[in-house]
C-alpha cells in the first residue's frame, strides 16, 4: 500500500513537473509576440526566426552538453534512462525522502524542464539586439549561450557546485568525513531573477555594446528619438502569454506538488506570482502617466514583466501584499531604467535588459526581506558572480563573432528591413506598398 | 455656382452634415487628408522619447452649391465645426465655371 501511494506520488509530481514545463515552453511564444509587437514591421519576419530558432538551438544544445555541465545528467542525456532497476530505485528513493521530503520524479521530466529555462534566458536577447544584428551571428551565440554559458552558472547555483573550486555560492562543501572544507555564501534563487533573467540581460549587454544603437535612434547633442513599435496589439498578446507561462516558471519551481505542504507552497507561489505582476503594471503605468502625460501601453507591459522577475527569486516567502510591493518597485525600476540606458545611449528596443536585467538584480536582493535562510552579501556574491561571469564570457564570444562574421547588417539593409536582408520574405507583404 | 472646401477636425464631420442636411444642401464629397497647419504638427512620447508627427489627420468637405446659399452653406459649416480650439481647419469658397450632371446631361444650376 506504502509503494502503491509513492507511485502515485511520484507520477503526480512527474506530471505536475510537465505541465509547468510545458507552460514554461510557451513563453517562447510570448517573448515571440512581445518582439515582433514592439519592434518596426520591416523587421518582423527575422525576429519570429530568431525566437524559434534560439528555442530549437537552446533545447539541443541542452541536450548535447548543457545538461551535463549544469546537472551532470550525461553528455546526450545518457544518464536520464534509468535501467532496468528505475520502478525499485524511484521506490527507495521515495521511501528514504519520506512523503513529506524531497520530491522524486522521472529524470526526463527533470531535463524537460530545465531546458525550456534555457531558451527563456536565451529569448531575453534577441529583443535587445533586434533590427539591426545579423541572423546567423546571433544563432552562432545561442549556441555558445545556451551550451556553455548558461550551464555553468546554472551549475555553480542549481547544481551545487563550487566556483572554478574557489568558492560555493550555495550550500558548505563538507568532505566525506563532514568537515566543511568550503563555507558556501547560502545565495537562492528560487526560480531564477539572476540565474536566468539577469543572466539573459548580461549576455543581451554585452551584445548591445559590440553592436550598437540602431541607426536614428540617438542623434546630436543627446537627443533620443523613438521608434515606435508596429504592433501593440501583438505586444499586448505577448505579455500575457509570459505572465500565463510564469506560472510554470514559478510554479513549477516548486518542484513538487504531492503532499499538503508543498501544495500550499504551489498555490501560495501563484497567488504571489500573479501579484507581482499586477503591482508592477500599476506602479509602471502611474509612473509613466507622471513623467511623460500619456498612459505609455509598453510601459506597462514591461512592468508586468517587471513585477514577474523581481519576484522570481522568491516568490514562497512573502505574503501577498509584500509581493504586490516587490513586483510594485520592479515596476517603477524598469521606467526609470530605460529612460536612463537612453541617456547612456544603450539601445534596447523592447526594454530586456531593464526588464530582466535591472529588475532581476532587485529580485535577488529582495530576497533577505522575507528569507531569513539569505542575506544581503550572499545575495551579492551571487549576483556579481552570475553577472560578471555571463557578461564577461558573452562580450569576448560577442566579439569573437565580430572578428569571424561580423554581428552588424548593412547600413542599407537595416534600412531596407532584415526581414527582406536576412529571411528574403516581409511579415505583412500584401500591406506595405512598395 | 460655388464650390465649397472645408478641412475640418475628423469628428465633428457627424455634426457638419447634419448642418448641412438641415439647410437643404443634396450632396457632399469627402476625404480623408493629412495636412498641418501653424502649428506644423505636434510631438507624441514613446516610451519616454519624442517623435514628431509631421500630418495631422483631417477631413475635406466639398460642397456645390448655386451661388445665393453659398454664405448660408460656409455659416453652417463654421459654427457645426468650430470647438473653439487650435486645429479647427478653414473653408475656401471658389466659383464653378459649370457643372455637368453625368446621367442626363442637364448642366448649370439644374445639375446642382
Amino acid at each position: 500500500m506504502e509503494n502503491q501511494i509513492f507511485q502515485l506520488q511520484y507520477a503526480i509530481d512527474t506530471f505536475y513537473f510537465l505541465v509547468m514545463g510545458a507552460f514554461v515552453m510557451w513563453m517562447a511564444a510570448g517573448f515571440a509576440m512581445l518582439e515582433a509587437g514592439l519592434v518596426r514591421s520591416k523587421n518582423t519576419t527575422e525576429i519570429l526566426t530568431k525566437n524559434i530558432v534560439l528555442y530549437a538551438v537552446a533545447c539541443t544544445m541542452y541536450l548535447i552538453c548543457g545538461y551535463q555541465i549544469m546537472y551532470s545528467g550525461g553528455y546526450f542525456l545518457d544518464g536520464i534512462a534509468g535501467g532496468d532497476t528505475l520502478v525499485a530505485d524511484a521506490l527507495a528513493a521515495s521511501t528514504e525522502n519520506g512523503f513529506d521530503g524531497d520530491s522524486v520524479y522521472s529524470s526526463a521530466s527533470d531535463f524537460f524542464f530545465q531546458v525550456v529555462f534555457v531558451a527563456t534566458a536565451m529569448s531575453i536577447v534577441s529583443g535587445a539586439v533586434a533590427e539591426r544584428m545579423k541572423l546567423w551571428s546571433f544563432i552562432l551565440f545561442a549556441v555558445v549561450m545556451t551550451g556553455i554559458i548558461y550551464p555553468m552558472e546554472g551549475a555553480w547555483t542549481w547544481g551545487g557546485e563550487s566556483v572554478f573550486g574557489l568558492f560555493s555560492l550555495g550550500d558548505d562543501v563538507v568532505d566525506e568525513a563532514g568537515n566543511i572544507i568550503m563555507t558556501g555564501f547560502g545565495f537562492s534563487d528560487f526560480a531564477g531573477s539572476g540565474i536566468v533573467h539577469l543572466a539573459g540581460a548580461c549576455a543581451a549587454l554585452a551584445g548591445v555594446l559590440v553592436l550598437g544603437a540602431r541607426k536614428g535612434k540617438y542623434g546630436p547633442n543627446g537627443q533620443v528619438n523613438a521608434i515606435p513599435g508596429a504592433n501593440l496589439p501583438l505586444a499586448t498578446l505577448g505579455t500575457f502569454i509570459l505572465w500565463m507561462g510564469w506560472f510554470g516558471f514559478n510554479g513549477g519551481s516548486v518542484l513538487k506538488l504531492g503532499d499538503i505542504a508543498n501544495a500550499n507552497s504551489v498555490a501560495m507561489v501563484f497567488v504571489n506570482t500573479n501579484a507581482a505582476a499586477a503591482g508592477g503594471v500599476i506602479a509602471a503605468l502611474v509612473l509613466a502617466r507622471t513623467l511623460f502625460g500619456k498612459a505609455d501601453l509598453t510601459m506597462a507591459l514591461n512592468g508586468a514583466l517587471a513585477g514577474l522577475v523581481a519576484i522570481t527569486a522568491e516568490p514562497s516567502t512573502p505574503t501577498p501584499l509584500v509581493a504586490t510591493l516587490i513586483g510594485a518597485v520592479g515596476g517603477i525600476l524598469v521606467v526609470l531604467s530605460i529612460i536612463g540606458l537612453d541617456k547612456l545611449r544603450i539601445d534596447d528596443p523592447v526594454g530586456a535588459i531593464s526588464v530582466h536585467g535591472v529588475v532581476g538584480m532587485w529580485g535577488l536582493l529582495a530576497v533577505p526581506l522575507t528569507n531569513e535562510g539569505t542575506s544581503l552579501g550572499g545575495q551579492l556574491a551571487g549576483l556579481l558572480t552570475i553577472g560578471g561571469w555571463v557578461f564577461g564570457a558573452s562580450l569576448l564570444v560577442w566579439l569573437a563573432i565580430k572578428f569571424i562574421m561580423g554581428v552588424r547588417v548593412s547600413e542599407e539593409e537595416e534600412y531596407e528591413g532584415v526581414d527582406l536582408a536576412e529571411c528574403g520574405m516581409e511579415a505583412y507583404p500584401e500591406f506595405t506598398g512598395k | 455656382m460655388k464650390l465649397i472646401t472645408a478641412i475640418i477636425k475628423p469628428f465633428k464631420l457627424d455634426d457638419v452634415r447634419e448642418a448641412l442636411s438641415d439647410i437643404g444642401v443634396q450632396g457632399i464629397t469627402v476625404s480623408e487628408v493629412k495636412g498641418f497647419g501653424r502649428q506644423k504638427g505636434h510631438t507624441e512620447l514613446y516610451r519616454g522619447a519624442e517623435y514628431v508627427v509631421d500630418f495631422l489627420p483631417k477631413v475635406k468637405l466639398e460642397v456645390a452649391v448655386a451661388a445665393d446659399m453659398a454664405d448660408k452653406v460656409l455659416e453652417a459649416i463654421r459654427a457645426a465645426a468650430n470647438t473653439g480650439k487650435i486645429g479647427d481647419g478653414k473653408i475656401f469658397v471658389s466659383a464653378i465655371e459649370q457643372t455637368v450632371r453625368i446621367r442626363t446631361g442637364e448642366s448649370g444650376v439644374e445639375a446642382l
